[in-house]
Protein backbone atom coordinates (compact mmCIF):
# COMPACT_ATOMS: atom_id res chain seq x y z
CA UNK A 1 0.00 0.00 0.00
CA UNK A 2 1.57 3.53 -1.39
CA UNK A 3 0.99 6.12 1.12
CA UNK A 4 0.21 9.35 -0.56
CA UNK A 5 0.03 13.03 1.10
CA UNK A 6 -1.08 16.45 -1.08
CA UNK A 7 1.28 19.01 0.90
CA UNK A 8 -0.57 22.54 0.52
CA UNK A 9 -2.85 24.70 2.39
CA UNK A 10 -6.06 24.72 0.35
CA UNK A 11 -5.01 26.42 -2.74
CA UNK A 12 -6.54 26.19 -5.84
CA UNK A 13 -3.78 23.88 -7.56
CA UNK A 14 -3.34 21.91 -4.06
CA UNK A 15 -7.16 20.88 -4.82
CA UNK A 16 -5.91 20.08 -8.73
CA UNK A 17 -2.87 17.85 -7.83
CA UNK A 18 -5.25 15.61 -5.12
CA UNK A 19 -7.23 15.57 -8.18
CA UNK A 20 -4.63 14.33 -10.31
CA UNK A 21 -3.42 11.91 -8.05
CA UNK A 22 -6.52 10.04 -7.72
CA UNK A 23 -7.38 9.83 -11.18
CA UNK A 24 -4.38 8.77 -12.15
CA UNK A 25 -3.84 5.94 -9.38
CA UNK A 26 -7.99 4.55 -10.13
CA UNK A 27 -6.95 4.67 -13.78
CA UNK A 28 -4.65 2.12 -12.79
CA UNK A 29 -7.08 0.01 -11.42
CA UNK A 30 -5.64 0.71 -7.66
CA UNK A 31 -8.29 1.16 -4.94
CA UNK A 32 -8.36 3.90 -2.40
CA UNK A 33 -7.98 2.34 1.02
CA UNK A 34 -6.89 -0.88 -0.57
CA UNK A 35 -4.05 0.19 -2.63
CA UNK A 36 -3.24 3.38 -1.72
CA UNK A 37 -3.75 6.33 0.66
CA UNK A 38 -4.16 10.07 -0.42
CA UNK A 39 -4.56 12.77 2.80
CA UNK A 40 -3.93 16.17 3.04
CA UNK A 41 -1.64 17.86 4.94
CA UNK A 42 -2.46 21.69 5.62
CA UNK A 43 -0.49 22.36 8.69
CA UNK A 44 2.23 24.90 7.73
CA UNK A 45 4.73 24.01 10.03
CA UNK A 46 4.19 20.24 8.54
CA UNK A 47 4.71 21.12 5.10
CA UNK A 48 8.12 23.34 5.68
CA UNK A 49 9.27 20.18 7.69
CA UNK A 50 9.21 18.36 4.97
CA UNK A 51 11.20 20.52 3.25
CA UNK A 52 8.64 21.67 1.03
CA UNK A 53 9.51 25.62 -0.26
CA UNK A 54 6.27 25.62 -3.11
CA UNK A 55 2.89 24.20 -3.01
CA UNK A 56 1.60 21.70 -3.72
CA UNK A 57 4.09 19.17 -2.24
CA UNK A 58 3.31 15.36 -3.72
CA UNK A 59 4.88 12.90 -1.07
CA UNK A 60 4.73 9.16 -1.68
CA UNK A 61 5.63 6.77 1.24
CA UNK A 62 7.33 9.83 3.21
CA UNK A 63 9.19 10.88 -0.10
CA UNK A 64 9.19 14.35 -1.50
CA UNK A 65 8.86 13.91 -5.13
CA UNK A 66 7.46 17.15 -6.50
CA UNK A 67 6.52 20.17 -5.27
CA UNK A 68 5.50 23.74 -7.01
CA UNK A 69 3.27 22.41 -9.76
CA UNK A 70 0.27 20.51 -10.73
CA UNK A 71 1.86 16.90 -10.92
CA UNK A 72 1.06 14.93 -14.31
CA UNK A 73 -0.12 11.47 -14.90
CA UNK A 74 2.43 10.04 -16.68
CA UNK A 75 4.56 11.40 -13.94
CA UNK A 76 3.19 10.19 -10.97
CA UNK A 77 2.82 6.51 -12.50
CA UNK A 78 6.84 6.82 -12.65
CA UNK A 79 6.94 8.09 -9.51
CA UNK A 80 4.65 5.19 -8.11
CA UNK A 81 6.62 2.58 -9.62
CA UNK B 1 8.07 49.92 -33.09
CA UNK B 2 8.91 48.23 -36.55
CA UNK B 3 8.95 45.12 -35.02
CA UNK B 4 4.77 45.19 -34.72
CA UNK B 5 4.47 46.64 -38.18
CA UNK B 6 2.45 43.56 -38.82
CA UNK B 7 0.46 43.98 -36.06
CA UNK B 8 -0.29 47.74 -36.81
CA UNK B 9 -1.53 46.73 -40.46
CA UNK B 10 -3.39 44.15 -39.69
CA UNK B 11 -5.37 46.30 -37.06
CA UNK B 12 -5.38 49.28 -39.99
CA UNK B 13 -7.31 46.06 -42.10
CA UNK B 14 -9.64 45.67 -39.20
CA UNK B 15 -10.52 49.29 -38.28
CA UNK B 16 -11.09 50.95 -41.77
CA UNK B 17 -11.44 48.45 -44.33
CA UNK B 18 -13.70 45.43 -42.19
CA UNK B 19 -15.73 47.60 -39.94
CA UNK B 20 -15.11 50.43 -42.20
CA UNK B 21 -14.76 53.64 -39.92
CA UNK B 22 -13.58 56.68 -41.39
CA UNK B 23 -9.73 58.13 -40.41
CA UNK B 24 -9.22 60.46 -38.19
CA UNK B 25 -12.76 59.62 -36.25
CA UNK B 26 -12.52 59.38 -32.01
CA UNK B 27 -14.56 55.60 -32.60
CA UNK B 28 -11.75 54.46 -35.16
CA UNK B 29 -8.60 55.87 -33.00
CA UNK B 30 -9.83 53.56 -30.39
CA UNK B 31 -10.69 50.56 -31.77
CA UNK B 32 -7.32 50.54 -33.59
CA UNK B 33 -5.69 51.30 -30.20
CA UNK B 34 -7.72 48.39 -28.68
CA UNK B 35 -7.14 45.78 -31.32
CA UNK B 36 -3.04 46.88 -31.82
CA UNK B 37 -2.74 46.51 -27.97
CA UNK B 38 -4.46 43.69 -27.46
CA UNK B 39 -2.71 41.97 -30.16
CA UNK B 40 0.55 43.19 -29.28
CA UNK B 41 0.35 42.50 -25.15
CA UNK B 42 -0.37 39.06 -25.99
CA UNK B 43 2.67 38.40 -28.39
CA UNK B 44 4.57 39.68 -25.52
CA UNK B 45 2.94 37.67 -23.03
CA UNK B 46 3.54 34.76 -25.00
CA UNK B 47 7.22 34.92 -26.00
CA UNK B 48 7.99 36.32 -22.43
CA UNK B 49 6.85 34.22 -20.10
CA UNK B 50 7.86 31.18 -22.13
CA UNK B 51 10.98 32.12 -22.15
CA UNK B 52 10.96 33.21 -18.38
CA UNK B 53 9.75 30.03 -17.64
CA UNK B 54 12.18 28.20 -19.26
CA UNK B 55 15.34 29.59 -17.74
CA UNK B 56 13.28 29.25 -14.33
CA UNK B 57 13.39 25.23 -14.85
CA UNK B 58 16.89 25.54 -13.45
CA UNK B 59 16.04 27.73 -10.67
CA UNK B 60 13.56 25.53 -8.40
CA UNK B 61 13.02 27.98 -5.19
CA UNK B 62 14.91 24.69 -3.20
CA UNK B 63 17.78 26.04 -5.23
CA UNK B 64 17.06 29.80 -4.28
CA UNK B 65 17.27 28.81 -0.98
CA UNK B 66 20.54 26.71 -0.60
CA UNK B 67 22.36 29.42 -2.74
CA UNK B 68 21.21 32.54 -0.74
CA UNK B 69 21.77 30.35 3.18
CA UNK B 70 25.47 30.46 1.47
CA UNK B 71 25.97 34.09 1.48
CA UNK B 72 27.28 37.07 3.42
CA UNK B 73 24.81 39.79 4.29
CA UNK B 74 24.73 42.49 1.34
CA UNK B 75 25.47 39.95 -1.50
CA UNK B 76 22.45 37.84 0.26
CA UNK B 77 19.99 40.57 0.48
CA UNK B 78 21.29 41.74 -3.62
CA UNK B 79 21.23 38.12 -4.67
CA UNK B 80 17.80 37.69 -2.40
CA UNK B 81 16.24 40.72 -4.47
CA UNK B 82 18.01 39.35 -8.15
CA UNK B 83 16.80 35.62 -7.74
CA UNK B 84 13.32 36.93 -6.76
CA UNK B 85 12.86 38.57 -10.26
CA UNK B 86 13.08 35.20 -11.94
CA UNK B 87 11.23 33.33 -9.46
CA UNK B 88 6.88 33.92 -8.61
CA UNK B 89 5.47 32.46 -5.40
CA UNK B 90 1.66 32.48 -5.15
CA UNK B 91 0.65 34.06 -1.69
CA UNK B 92 -0.10 30.25 -0.25
CA UNK B 93 3.16 29.76 -0.95
CA UNK B 94 4.00 32.40 1.01
CA UNK B 95 4.28 30.81 4.56
CA UNK B 96 6.13 27.18 3.32
CA UNK B 97 8.81 29.44 1.71
CA UNK B 98 9.23 32.15 4.70
CA UNK B 99 9.33 28.80 6.73
CA UNK B 100 12.12 27.15 4.71
CA UNK B 101 14.12 29.95 4.48
CA UNK B 102 14.59 30.95 8.04
CA UNK B 103 14.97 27.14 8.96
CA UNK B 104 18.22 27.20 6.01
CA UNK B 105 19.58 30.30 8.34
CA UNK B 106 19.02 32.84 5.99
CA UNK B 107 18.82 35.90 7.91
CA UNK B 108 14.83 37.28 7.97
CA UNK B 109 15.87 40.62 6.35
CA UNK B 110 17.85 38.88 3.40
CA UNK B 111 14.11 36.67 3.24
CA UNK B 112 12.25 39.98 3.19
CA UNK B 113 14.00 41.15 0.23
CA UNK B 114 13.21 38.07 -1.20
CA UNK B 115 9.59 38.29 -0.34
CA UNK B 116 9.40 42.10 -1.81
CA UNK B 117 11.39 41.13 -5.00
CA UNK B 118 9.70 38.38 -5.89
CA UNK B 119 5.55 39.61 -6.55
CA UNK B 120 6.51 43.40 -7.21
CA UNK B 121 8.52 42.45 -10.47
CA UNK B 122 6.82 39.49 -11.91
CA UNK B 123 6.56 38.65 -15.88
CA UNK B 124 2.99 40.25 -16.49
CA UNK B 125 3.68 43.64 -14.70
CA UNK B 126 7.17 43.35 -16.80
CA UNK B 127 5.30 42.74 -20.25
CA UNK B 128 2.56 44.47 -20.07
CA UNK B 129 5.01 47.72 -18.82
CA UNK B 130 7.15 46.99 -21.95
CA UNK B 131 3.99 46.56 -24.50
CA UNK B 132 2.19 49.90 -23.38
CA UNK B 133 5.34 52.37 -21.50
CA UNK B 134 8.28 50.75 -24.01
CA UNK B 135 11.62 49.69 -22.59
CA UNK B 136 12.35 52.65 -20.45
CA UNK B 137 10.15 52.13 -18.46
CA UNK B 138 10.11 48.91 -17.84
CA UNK B 139 14.13 49.62 -16.56
CA UNK B 140 13.36 52.10 -14.48
CA UNK B 141 10.36 49.65 -12.74
CA UNK B 142 12.79 46.83 -12.34
CA UNK B 143 16.12 48.91 -11.43
CA UNK B 144 14.27 50.91 -8.88
CA UNK B 145 11.94 47.81 -7.51
CA UNK B 146 15.36 45.76 -7.28
CA UNK B 147 16.62 48.81 -5.11
CA UNK B 148 13.37 49.03 -2.72
CA UNK B 149 13.14 45.22 -2.12
CA UNK B 150 17.28 45.50 -1.15
CA UNK B 151 16.60 48.65 1.25
CA UNK B 152 13.39 47.01 3.09
CA UNK B 153 15.42 44.04 3.81
CA UNK B 154 18.02 45.64 5.16
CA UNK B 155 15.94 47.80 7.13
CA UNK B 156 13.63 45.36 8.31
CA UNK B 157 16.79 42.57 9.27
CA UNK B 158 18.50 45.64 11.16
CA UNK B 159 15.37 46.18 13.41
CA UNK B 160 16.42 42.71 14.79
CA UNK B 161 12.08 41.86 14.34
CA UNK B 162 12.98 38.27 15.58
CA UNK B 163 10.71 38.34 18.62
CA UNK B 164 7.83 39.22 16.21
CA UNK B 165 8.03 36.02 14.22
CA UNK B 166 5.73 32.97 15.79
CA UNK B 167 7.62 30.79 18.10
CA UNK B 168 7.31 28.30 16.16
CA UNK B 169 9.03 29.13 13.02
CA UNK B 170 12.77 28.71 14.85
CA UNK B 171 11.85 25.49 16.02
CA UNK B 172 10.49 24.22 12.64
CA UNK B 173 13.49 21.37 11.65
CA UNK B 174 13.07 20.27 8.69
CA UNK B 175 13.24 16.06 8.43
CA UNK B 176 14.93 15.72 5.38
CA UNK B 177 15.69 18.47 2.72
CA UNK B 178 14.53 18.31 -0.36
CA UNK B 179 16.66 19.94 -3.33
CA UNK B 180 14.23 19.65 -6.26
CA UNK B 181 13.71 17.34 -9.24
CA UNK B 182 15.98 16.82 -12.35
CA UNK B 183 14.27 17.82 -15.31
CA UNK B 184 14.81 16.47 -18.55
CA UNK B 185 14.67 19.38 -21.85
CA UNK B 186 11.48 17.54 -22.91
CA UNK B 187 10.01 18.18 -19.63
CA UNK B 188 11.33 21.95 -19.37
CA UNK B 189 9.61 22.65 -22.60
CA UNK B 190 6.82 20.87 -21.14
CA UNK B 191 6.70 23.14 -18.23
CA UNK B 192 7.11 26.45 -19.69
CA UNK B 193 4.00 25.54 -22.14
CA UNK B 194 2.06 24.90 -19.81
CA UNK B 195 3.09 27.86 -17.32
CA UNK B 196 2.65 30.20 -19.95
CA UNK B 197 -0.46 28.70 -20.52
CA UNK B 198 -1.77 28.74 -17.11
CA UNK B 199 -1.08 32.57 -16.71
CA UNK B 200 -2.59 33.43 -19.86
CA UNK B 201 -5.72 31.92 -19.24
CA UNK B 202 -5.56 33.57 -15.73
CA UNK B 203 -4.83 37.42 -17.16
CA UNK B 204 -7.16 37.18 -20.07
CA UNK B 205 -10.32 38.68 -19.35
CA UNK B 206 -8.43 41.34 -17.30
CA UNK B 207 -6.57 42.40 -20.27
CA UNK B 208 -8.75 42.52 -22.78
CA UNK B 209 -10.67 44.61 -19.98
CA UNK B 210 -7.88 47.30 -19.06
CA UNK B 211 -7.22 47.46 -22.52
CA UNK B 212 -10.78 48.03 -23.57
CA UNK B 213 -11.18 50.69 -20.85
CA UNK B 214 -7.77 52.04 -21.44
CA UNK B 215 -9.26 52.35 -25.52
CA UNK B 216 -11.91 54.34 -24.45
CA UNK B 217 -9.79 56.71 -22.22
CA UNK B 218 -7.68 57.25 -24.85
CA UNK B 219 -10.39 58.27 -27.57
CA UNK B 220 -12.72 59.60 -25.71
CA UNK B 221 -10.94 61.67 -22.33
CA UNK B 222 -9.82 64.89 -22.83
CA UNK B 223 -6.46 65.42 -22.75
CA UNK B 224 -4.59 66.55 -19.44
CA UNK B 225 -8.22 65.94 -18.04
CA UNK B 226 -6.70 64.22 -14.22
CA UNK B 227 -3.61 66.98 -14.74
CA UNK B 228 -5.76 69.14 -12.07
CA UNK B 229 -5.65 66.17 -9.25
CA UNK B 230 -2.67 63.96 -10.43
CA UNK B 231 0.10 66.02 -11.76
CA UNK B 232 3.60 65.89 -10.88
CA UNK B 233 3.33 69.05 -8.60
CA UNK B 234 0.44 67.38 -6.43
CA UNK B 235 1.55 66.28 -3.25
CA UNK B 236 -0.47 63.95 -1.79
CA UNK B 237 -0.60 62.14 -5.10
CA UNK B 238 1.93 59.65 -4.89
CA UNK B 239 0.80 58.60 -1.10
CA UNK B 240 -2.78 58.47 -2.28
CA UNK B 241 -1.84 55.98 -5.67
CA UNK B 242 -0.04 53.86 -3.35
CA UNK B 243 -2.97 53.45 -0.54
CA UNK B 244 -5.46 52.64 -3.85
CA UNK B 245 -3.20 50.26 -5.01
CA UNK B 246 -3.03 47.93 -1.82
CA UNK B 247 -6.33 45.98 -2.69
CA UNK B 248 -5.69 45.49 -6.23
CA UNK B 249 -3.62 42.93 -5.93
CA UNK B 250 -5.27 40.16 -8.14
CA UNK B 251 -5.89 42.41 -11.27
CA UNK B 252 -2.14 43.79 -12.21
CA UNK B 253 -3.18 42.53 -15.79
CA UNK B 254 -6.11 44.77 -15.77
CA UNK B 255 -4.18 47.89 -14.18
CA UNK B 256 -1.82 48.35 -15.90
CA UNK B 257 -3.56 49.31 -19.50
CA UNK B 258 -5.77 51.17 -17.42
CA UNK B 259 -3.16 53.36 -15.80
CA UNK B 260 -1.44 53.30 -18.90
CA UNK B 261 -4.55 55.74 -20.90
CA UNK B 262 -4.36 57.54 -17.39
CA UNK B 263 -0.60 58.39 -17.60
CA UNK B 264 -1.78 60.07 -21.20
CA UNK B 265 -4.16 62.04 -19.41
CA UNK B 266 -2.04 63.69 -16.79
CA UNK B 267 -1.03 61.39 -14.47
CA UNK B 268 2.71 61.91 -13.81
CA UNK B 269 5.11 59.24 -14.62
CA UNK B 270 6.43 58.44 -10.69
CA UNK B 271 2.69 58.70 -9.72
CA UNK B 272 1.91 55.77 -12.02
CA UNK B 273 4.86 53.67 -10.99
CA UNK B 274 4.00 54.04 -7.52
CA UNK B 275 0.59 52.54 -7.96
CA UNK B 276 2.08 49.82 -9.82
CA UNK B 277 4.60 48.86 -7.31
CA UNK B 278 1.66 48.71 -4.36
CA UNK B 279 -0.65 46.89 -7.10
CA UNK B 280 2.40 44.14 -7.00
CA UNK B 281 3.88 44.33 -3.80
CA UNK B 282 1.78 45.35 -1.27
CA UNK B 283 -1.12 42.65 -1.19
CA UNK B 284 -3.78 41.84 1.76
CA UNK B 285 -4.47 38.35 1.18
CA UNK B 286 -0.37 37.66 1.31
CA UNK B 287 -1.00 39.94 4.67
CA UNK B 288 -3.30 37.84 5.92
CA UNK B 289 -1.51 34.39 5.29
CA UNK B 290 1.47 35.87 6.48
CA UNK B 291 -0.10 36.37 9.78
CA UNK B 292 0.36 32.49 10.79
CA UNK B 293 4.00 33.08 10.96
CA UNK B 294 4.24 36.52 12.14
CA UNK B 295 2.74 39.03 14.57
CA UNK B 296 0.71 41.73 13.03
CA UNK B 297 3.14 44.46 14.15
CA UNK B 298 5.67 42.77 11.88
CA UNK B 299 3.60 42.92 8.92
CA UNK B 300 2.95 46.81 9.54
CA UNK B 301 6.33 47.30 9.71
CA UNK B 302 6.63 45.11 6.75
CA UNK B 303 3.64 47.23 4.47
CA UNK B 304 5.13 50.50 5.95
CA UNK B 305 8.98 50.06 4.89
CA UNK B 306 8.01 48.65 1.42
CA UNK B 307 5.36 51.43 1.21
CA UNK B 308 7.75 54.26 2.14
CA UNK B 309 9.91 52.92 -0.43
CA UNK B 310 7.65 53.17 -3.47
CA UNK B 311 6.73 56.66 -2.57
CA UNK B 312 9.65 57.94 -2.40
CA UNK B 313 10.71 56.64 -5.72
CA UNK B 314 7.26 58.18 -6.72
CA UNK B 315 8.37 61.39 -5.80
CA UNK B 316 11.93 61.25 -7.10
CA UNK B 317 10.80 59.72 -10.70
CA UNK B 318 8.09 62.69 -10.34
CA UNK B 319 11.16 64.93 -10.35
CA UNK B 320 13.57 63.56 -12.48
CA UNK B 321 10.82 62.75 -15.41
CA UNK B 322 9.88 65.61 -16.76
Amino acid sequence: MKKIEILGIGCPNCKKAEEEVRKALTGLGWKEGQDFTLTKVQDMAQIAARGVLMTPGVVIDGKVVSTGRVPKAGDIISWIE
Amino acid sequence: MNLFYPVRWFADLVTYSVLGLGRETILAEAVHFFIFDVIKIFLLLTIIIFAVSYIRTWLPAEKVRDILARRSKYVGHFLAGLLGIITPFCSCSAVPLFLGFVEAGIPLGVTFSFLVSSPMINEVALVLLLGMFGWKVALLYVGSGLVIAILAGLVIGGLRVESLVADFVFKTRVQSAYHGQELKSRERLEFARDYTLSILKKVWPYIIVGIGVGAWIHGYVPTDFLARWASADKWYAVPLATLIGIPLYSNAAGVIPLVSALTEKGVAMGTTLAFMMAVTSLSLPEFMILKNVMKTRLILIFATVVGAGIVFTGYMFNLVLK
